[in-house]
C-alpha cells in the first residue's frame, strides 16, 4: 500500500529519487481487484473537512490511501480545482482489471467521473461569461472575432465545397430516385429531414471538431503543460475567462453560421445535380416544397441545436486541455479522449432533438 | 484592531505554521510549519537544493495554492486571494517564473502588456507607449515583435521579468533567476534587483519587497540581504550573511560554498 502511495508522491512533485526500485506495474499487480475497487470508491466519494492543522491529515476510513478535498469544497473557497480532478487521473491510471464484469465497472466509473468533470467546468465557464461579462472588452473581444474567423469564416471556403458534394451524394439521387419513383411531391419533406434537420448541423458540428476543436485541445494542453495557465493566474488573469470563453462563443458562432451556409449551398447544389439529371422539377416547385415542409420550429431548434454543439465541442476540447495538469506526452492521449467524448455528445443531443422533433 | 492584525499589516508577508502541498499535488506536503516574516523592503533569498520544493513554497507564496495549514497574510490580506474585489490586492504582489513561461503564441510586446491591457481595460494603441518605456529599460524593445520562440533563454527570462514589472507591484518573487544565464545577463538581472529592491525608476522611486529563491547561495550575498535555507520540509531562517558564514549546517556550508549546484 505505502509503495504505491510513495510512486504516486514521487510521480507529482517531480523531484528526488523514487522510493521503491520496484516497478511500478508490479507492486500494483500486489493489490487485489478488491482493493483498488475500495480505493476508486473513496476517491469518487471522498471528502475530507477543511482542515486547519497540517498534523491532522488523517485518514477517516483504512483504504482511504489519497484523502482528496471534495470538489464542492474546495470550489467554494475558491482555490481553482476548476483544474484540478486527481480522482480522475488515478482512475485512469489504475492497472488493468482482471475480469470483465471489472473492467466495466471500470468504464462506468470513468464515465461517471467525466461527466462529473465536464458538468462542473461547462457551469464554472457559464459562470464567468456571466459575472465576468464585458470586463477587459477591449482584451477579450478581439480575441472573440479572432476565434469567430477561426471556427467560422477561415473555414467557409471548405464547407461550400463540402456542401456542393453532399447536395451530389445525398440530394442529387434522391431526387433522380423520387422523380422516377414519381413521388416528386415529397422531395421539400425529405430535403428538411434530412439536410437541415441532420445531416447539416451534424457535419459541421463534427468538421468543426476535426478542424478546430483538436487543435483547441493541443493548444491548451500545451499551455498547461509548459505552465502558462499558472502564469495566467499570477498576473491576476482568470485562465477560464481569458483561455475557454472566447473559444466557447467563437465554435458556438462559428457551427451556427457555417450550418446555415451548408444547408443554404447543399439544397441549391442538390436542385443543380437534379437538374443535370433532368428531372421535371421546376425551381419555383422545388423551393415552395421546401419553404412547405419548414416550420417556424425548424428554425428555433437548427439556431439552438448548432449553438449547443459549438458550446458542448468547445467545452469538452477545453476541459481535456486545461482540466489535468498535463504532461507533454499525455496531449495525444487527451485529443482522442476529446474527439470521441464531443462526437458522443453530439449525437446524443441530436438524439434528444429527434425526440423533440417527433413529440411536436 | 487586534495586535495580531496590526503586524500583519507591517509584513509584506507574515507565514504562521504555514505548510504547503506541492503544485502538481496539493496533498504531498514539500514544506511545513513555516513562520516567517518579511518587512517592506527586504531583499530575501531563499537557498536549497533542486527538488526540494524551493519553486512550490515560491507559488504558495505568489497565492497560486492554498496552504495546507497555517495562515499566510500579504500585506495584511490572508492568501490565497481568489475574489474579484480584492484582486487589486493580489496585484500588488508579481511572480517571475524559472523558465519565464511565456504566452508562446504572443509576441513580446503583447507578452509584457497583457496584464495592463486586461486590469486596466486598454486596447493595444492605449498600452504601447508603457509597454515602450519598460521593454526600453529592459533593453527588450528590439526583440518587441518577435515571439518568445524565437529568442533565446536569457532573453526569455527577461521577458518574463519586464511582464512581472508591468503592473508595478510592492512585492517581487523571483524563482531563481540566474539559473542558466550567461555572466553578461547575470551581472544585469543582479544590478537590476539592487536598484528594484534600492528604489527604480520603473517603480517610482519605492523600494520593492523582492524575494529570490537559488542553488548558490554565494552569488547572492551582499549588505541588507537576509537568508533562509529549505532542507528537508523545513525553512530554516538564517539572517544576514555573516549568520550564513557562521552556520554549521552542512548543506548551508554547500550552498554557499561553491557554484556546484547551479545549473
Amino acid at each position: 500500500m505505502k509503495d504505491v502511495t510513495k510512486r504516486e508522491d514521487h510521480d507529482k512533485s517531480g523531484g528526488g529519487p523514487p522510493q521503491s526500485k520496484t516497478p511500478l506495474r508490479l507492486r500494483e499487480r500486489k493489490h487485489s481487484e478488491r482493493f483498488w475497487t475500495a480505493v476508486a470508491l473513496r476517491r469518487f466519494f471522498s471528502y475530507r473537512s477543511a482542515q486547519t492543522d497540517g498534523s491532522k491529515r488523517g485518514r477517516k476510513f483504512p483504504f482511504d490511501l489519497f484523502p482528496a478535498e471534495n470538489y464542492v469544497a474546495a470550489m467554494q473557497k475558491g482555490n481553482a480545482s476548476t483544474f484540478d480532478s486527481p480522482q480522475v487521473r488515478f482512475v485512469m491510471r489504475m492497472p488493468m482489471p482482471q475480469f470483465f464484469s471489472n473492467f466495466l465497472g471500470r468504464k462506468l466509473f470513468r464515465l461517471l467521473l467525466t461527466i462529473q468533470g465536464l458538468g462542473a467546468f461547462a457551469l464554472i465557464t457559464l459562470g464567468v461569461m456571466i459575472k465576468k461579462f464585458g470586463s477587459a472588452r477591449r482584451v477579450i473581444r478581439p480575441l472573440v472575432f479572432q476565434e469567430i474567423s477561426r471556427s467560422g469564416l477561415q473555414l467557409l471556403l471548405m464547407f461550400l465545397f463540402l456542401a456542393v458534394v453532399l447536395g451530389l451524394l445525398v440530394i442529387g439521387q434522391t431526387v433522380s430516385w423520387a422523380s422516377r419513383l414519381g413521388a416528386t411531391q415529397y422531395l421539400g419533406s425529405v430535403m428538411v429531414i434530412v439536410v437541415v434537420r441532420e445531416l447539416g448541423p451534424l457535419i459541421a458540428a463534427l468538421l468543426v471538431l476535426a478542424r478546430i476543436g483538436t487543435a483547441n485541445v493541443v493548444e491548451l494542453g500545451t499551455a498547461r503543460a509548459l505552465g502558462e495557465v499558472e502564469a495566467l493566474e499570477a498576473l491576476g488573469i482568470d485562465p477560464v475567462h481569458y483561455l475557454v470563453v472566447p473559444r466557447v462563443i467563437g465554435m458556438a458562432v462559428g457551427i451556427f453560421s457555417l450550418t446555415v451556409y451548408l444547408i443554404i449551398a447543399a439544397l441549391s447544389s442538390g436542385y443543380l445535380w437534379a437538374f443535370m439529371q433532368n428531372v421535371p422539377l421546376r425551381p419555383g416547385d422545388y423551393f415552395s416544397q421546401l419553404a412547405s415542409a419548414l416550420t417556424g420550429l425548424d428554425f428555433v431548434l437548427l439556431a439552438i441545436k448548432t449553438l449547443l454543439f459549438g458550446f458542448i465541442i468547445s467545452i469538452v476540447t477545453c476541459y481535456h486541455g486545461l482540466a489535468q495538469p498535463l504532461r507533454l506526452e499525455e496531449i495525444s492521449y487527451a485529443t482522442v479522449r476529446a474527439v470521441a467524448q464531443s462526437v458522443i455528445a453530439c449525437v446524443l443531443i441530436d438524439a434528444l432533438f429527434i425526440i423533440i422533433y417527433l413529440a411536436t | 484592531m487586534s495586535a495580531a492584525h496590526e503586524t500583519s499589516t507591517r509584513c509584506a508577508i507574515e507565514m504562521r505554521g504555514v505548510s504547503g502541498g506541492s503544485m502538481r499535488d496539493l496533498n504531498t506536503i514539500v514544506v511545513e510549519d513555516v513562520n516567517w516574516s518579511v518587512a517592506p523592503g527586504d531583499f530575501w533569498v531563499i537557498g536549497g537544493l533542486q527538488g526540494t520544493g524551493k519553486s512550490d513554497f515560491l507559488m504558495l507564496t505568489a497565492g497560486l495554492m492554498t496552504p495546507v495549514a497555517g495562515t499566510y497574510c500579504f500585506l495584511g490580506e490572508e492568501m490565497p486571494i481568489f475574489e474579484d474585489h480584492r484582486l487589486k490586492d493580489r496585484l500588488r504582489l508579481g511572480f517571475v517564473f524559472e523558465n519565464g513561461q511565456l504566452f508562446n503564441h504572443l509576441t513580446v510586446s503583447e507578452n509584457v502588456s497583457l496584464p495592463l491591457r486586461y486590469h486596466h481595460n486598454l486596447s493595444k494603441a492605449e498600452a504601447a507607449p508603457e509597454v515602450q518605456k519598460l521593454l526600453e529599460l529592459t533593453e527588450l524593445a528590439p526583440w518587441a515583435d518577435s515571439t518568445p520562440g524565437a529568442m533565446t533563454r536569457n532573453w526569455q527570462r527577461r521577458v518574463g521579468l519586464a511582464r512581472a514589472l508591468m503592473l508595478r507591484p510592492d512585492v517581487l518573487l523571483l524563482d531563481n533567476p540566474l539559473a542558466g544565464l550567461d555572466l553578461r545577463h547575470r551581472a544585469w538581472w543582479l544590478n537590476l534587483l539592487k536598484e528594484l529592491s534600492q528604489g527604480y525608476e520603473w517603480t517610482n522611486g519605492r523600494p520593492t519587497t523582492l524575494v529570490v529563491t537559488t542553488n548558490d547561495l554565494r552569488q547572492w550575498r551582499g549588505d541588507r540581504r537576509q537568508f533562509a535555507v529549505l532542507k528537508d520540509k523545513r525553512f530554516m531562517v538564517l539572517g544576514d550573511w555573516q549568520k550564513v558564514e557562521a552556520a554549521g549546517d552542512e548543506l548551508v556550508r554547500e550552498l554557499r560554498a561553491s557554484a556546484a549546484h547551479n545549473d
